[in-house]
């Protein structure tokens, strides 16, 4: 079963001492920056610090996430070389409005992969959804391309473009809902906005516990304090951890005497329960392992 | 690569380095750090082998180090030395 993702943390990609050193906060994914976070004049310099952070010994091991800039723009492009020769797991493309963006962005990485003899297909793609068009075309972005890993809402840029501003999250109600049946139905990852006010636990909490409740598989995270306050929001609690333990114990029993029904306590547990019992187990392992 | 004007590429933060290059007949390579008595036989080798793939061999490179990892270095000399050669694609395989 794959690993849970709650958490990706950003990363300036200009700012040297950031990047070298993040890697002690063990978010589940980083993603290096090379979009809003860049000065116009670092954007070179900081392809070339992300390019070499890349392969820096601190992150072997984590996933790696890039931030690139639009394919339109003077530098997405090369940030997009960087990425896929420095070995980033996950190409994140801003601005994503619909599937014939992914599918520009897929072509490149299947051209630089070729070229410098990186593995075909070993790029993920992951959209960020910042627009009406995005959001509206969210199925179609989530099942462009087998690279497809997740996809991301960014609700600043959104709820500029939808003549509103950020409060309560009702605002981003629809987004997120449209985003997260997105994700689910192509079976890939989805990531909420960034809470950008880090003094404000509270505030953080409670918008993390609304993206739970609803789906959502993790956070975009702008300040390393807000790791572990999002891990331990999303561990499973220990009556949703035993509870999943003897639904998958009921499972493996069944499988053992070759029934074809799970059942416990008398009733029969469908197949979804029981793939959401495995999700809770694992998710334990992941945050009971590091906290 | 051949260096052509000034350049400068980093900053003079904690974990980083300022690098500079200019054009001079000959290679010159000036190097101060934090850590100049730990480390500093290990960032002069980084800095001569990046400028070696870059096949950089003219110039001033001055090297003012505030603690930056190996893969720092690389980064802000192939940064200056672009930035002050009129080369302006990449060649990512000498990187």
């Amino acid at each position: 079963m794959k690993k849970p993702r709650r958490s990706m943390l950003f990363i300036p990609g200009s700012n040297a001492a950031m990047l070298s050193t993040a890697f002690v906060y063990r978010p589940d994914s980083i993603m290096f920056d090379l979009e809003d976070a860049v000065a116009l004049r670092e954007k070179d310099s900081a392809r070339l610090l992300v390019y070499h952070a890349l392969q820096f010994q601190g992150y072997r091991g984590m996933e790696t996430v890039v931030r690139i800039n639009p394919l339109d723009t003077p530098f997405g492009l090369k940030d997009l070389d960087a990425a896929v020769r420095g070995g980033a797991a996950i190409i994140r493309l801003p601005k994503t409005d619909c599937a014939a963006d992914v599918l520009r962005l897929e072509a490149e990485v299947d051209r630089i992969e070729r070229e410098c003899g990186r593995e075909q297909g070993s790029t993920r793609l992951m959209a960020a959804i910042e627009s009406a068009s995005g959001v509206v075309n969210a199925l179609a972005i989530a099942t462009s391309s087998p690279r497809m890993d997740s996809i991301a809402l960014a609700g600043f840029d959104y709820v500029v473009d939808m003549q509103t501003q950020r409060g309560d999250g009702i605002e981003l109600f629809y987004a997120r809902c449209s985003v997260l049946h997105a994700a689910r139905f192509a079976k890939i990852d989805a990531f909420d906005v960034v809470f950008s006010d880090v003094n404000d636990d509270e505030g953080f909490l409670k918008e993390v516990a609304l993206i739970k409740r609803l789906g959502f598989n993790g956070k975009s995270l702008i300040n390393p304090r807000q790791i572990d306050l999002l891990h331990n929001a999303f561990a499973p609690t220990q009556d949703e951890l035993h509870r999943a333990e003897r639904i998958v114990e009921a499972a493996e029993k069944a499988e053992r005497e070759g029934l074809g029904v799970v059942s416990l306590n008398g009733k029969m547990v469908d197949a979804p329960v029981v793939a959401n019992a495995h999700r809770i187990l694992e998710l334990a392992k992941t945050s009971y392992s590091q906290n | 690569m051949e260096i052509t004007k000034e350049a400068i590429c980093g900053t003079l933060e904690s974990n980083d380095l300022l690098v500079k290059v200019a054009p001079r007949d000959e290679l010159e390579v000036v190097i101060s750090s934090a850590v100049m008595r730990q480390f500093g036989a290990r960032i002069r080798e980084v800095v001569e082998e990046t400028l070696r793939k870059m096949e950089v061999s003219h110039g001033q490179i001055m090297i003012e180090d505030k603690g930056g990892l190996d893969c720092t270095i690389r980064a802000r000399v192939q940064g200056a030395v672009l930035r002050g050669s009129e080369c302006g694609e990449l060649d990512w395989r000498v990187l």
